[in-house]
């Protein structure tokens, strides 16, 4: 927590409840809490602004090369696409479990969904970097080796820059997002959570939610466009 | 100093199961979708799905639905901006071959 280690250990002691850190510049654990969220939230508001650029980018060059971007969609692999989305709602539905478990101060169960959320992240992470590979094999990634049959080239490489790009910057923040878990599996495994504090685990809670999010809308804008051509 | 006790709300686990449910009908849905020529109306059926899919997102998994009115403020203000940010880029790309330019 932000106070010093001292007012940590007396807020503990005060409130006679294991697990309910209150840093002395609240008045309760209520306020905390909120103050808490609100921050997080703050933070990503940021980040919607962040992944926000990349989109725009995406929109408007979308729909300067419709044609370009529909027939490179096509080479991306719709069933990875489709799975990676499940595996990715279904961590969400775990880590949702874990910040409920960390609320009812359930040990052993915060202790089990984290690591089922961080195992499907992971999934995640592998079924990604198995189509990374897929499309250097293929060629596909923008650079020296790049090749696509068609006049329209220059284009569809546009659209796989943007798709490392957008896909990327997902994993990056999916990467940081397993780090975060850890140290959160850790609290969790000390008992530092309970019904009064589990503040940084709703926090985690929101980036791992958030990074969920970006992918709903990478996944229909970038794997389903033009797939009926 | 006395605490204030004030326990967090706790969802029940069958409304997390539902959205989970739900999130995962919806995204067979979209992708169906994808198969059905369905004209300009393609990308609003994936986008619409897309915005309930992180819609549900947000109001049960984040608590946005649970917690405090400031929460779904900064929300909304959060997508204000982003809305600036595309929109009136838009208007620029998407209307700049409306008009000839003196010139060129």
């Amino acid at each position: 927590m932000h106070a010093d280690a001292a007012s940590s250990a007396a807020a503990v002691a005060a409130s006679g409840h294991a697990g309910a850190a209150r840093a002395h510049h609240f008045d309760s654990p209520v306020q905390q809490r909120e103050a808490a969220t609100l921050g997080m939230w703050v933070f990503l508001v940021t980040e919607i602004m962040f992944f926000g650029g990349l989109f725009l980018a995406y929109v408007i060059y979308r729909s300067t090369f419709p044609h370009a971007f529909a027939a490179a969609s096509h080479e991306l692999d719709i069933v990875l696409g489709t799975t990676n989305t499940a595996v990715l709602i279904a961590s969400s539905l775990t880590m949702a479990l874990a910040v409920r478990s960390a609320q009812l101060g359930r040990r052993l169960s915060v202790i089990l969904c984290l690591i089922l959320t961080m195992a499907l992240g992971a999934v995640f992470l592998g079924i990604k970097a198995y189509e990374y590979h897929h499309k250097f094999v293929e060629g596909l990634v923008p650079g020296a080796g790049f090749h696509f049959p068609g006049p329209e080239a220059p284009h569809a490489a546009m659209f796989f820059c943007l798709y490392f790009g957008l896909t990327g910057l997902h994993a990056l923040h999916m990467i940081v997002g397993e780090g975060v878990l850890t140290v959160m599996l850790v609290m969790g495994a000390k008992g530092r959570f309970g019904p009064q504090y589990h503040n940084p685990i709703e926090c985690a809670g929101l980036y791992w939610h958030f990074v969920d999010i970006v992918w709903i809308f990478l996944f229909p804008l970038l794997y389903l466009i033009g797939r009926h051509g | 100093m006395k605490l204030r006790v004030s326990e967090a709300h706790v969802v029940p686990v069958g409304v997390y199961i539902a959205v989970f449910l739900a999130l995962l009908a919806l995204t067979a849905a979209t992708t169906a979708a994808a198969f059905h020529d369905l004209g300009p109306l393609n990308n609003v059926v994936a986008l619409g799905i897309a915005v309930l899919k992180a819609t549900l997102v947000v109001l049960f998994f984040m608590h946005v639905r649970y917690g405090t009115r400031l929460i779904p403020l900064v929300v909304a203000a959060g997508l204000f901006w982003l809305v600036i940010l595309i929109a009136l880029s838009l208007t620029d790309y998407w209307t700049r071959g409306w008009l000839g330019v003196p010139g060129r």
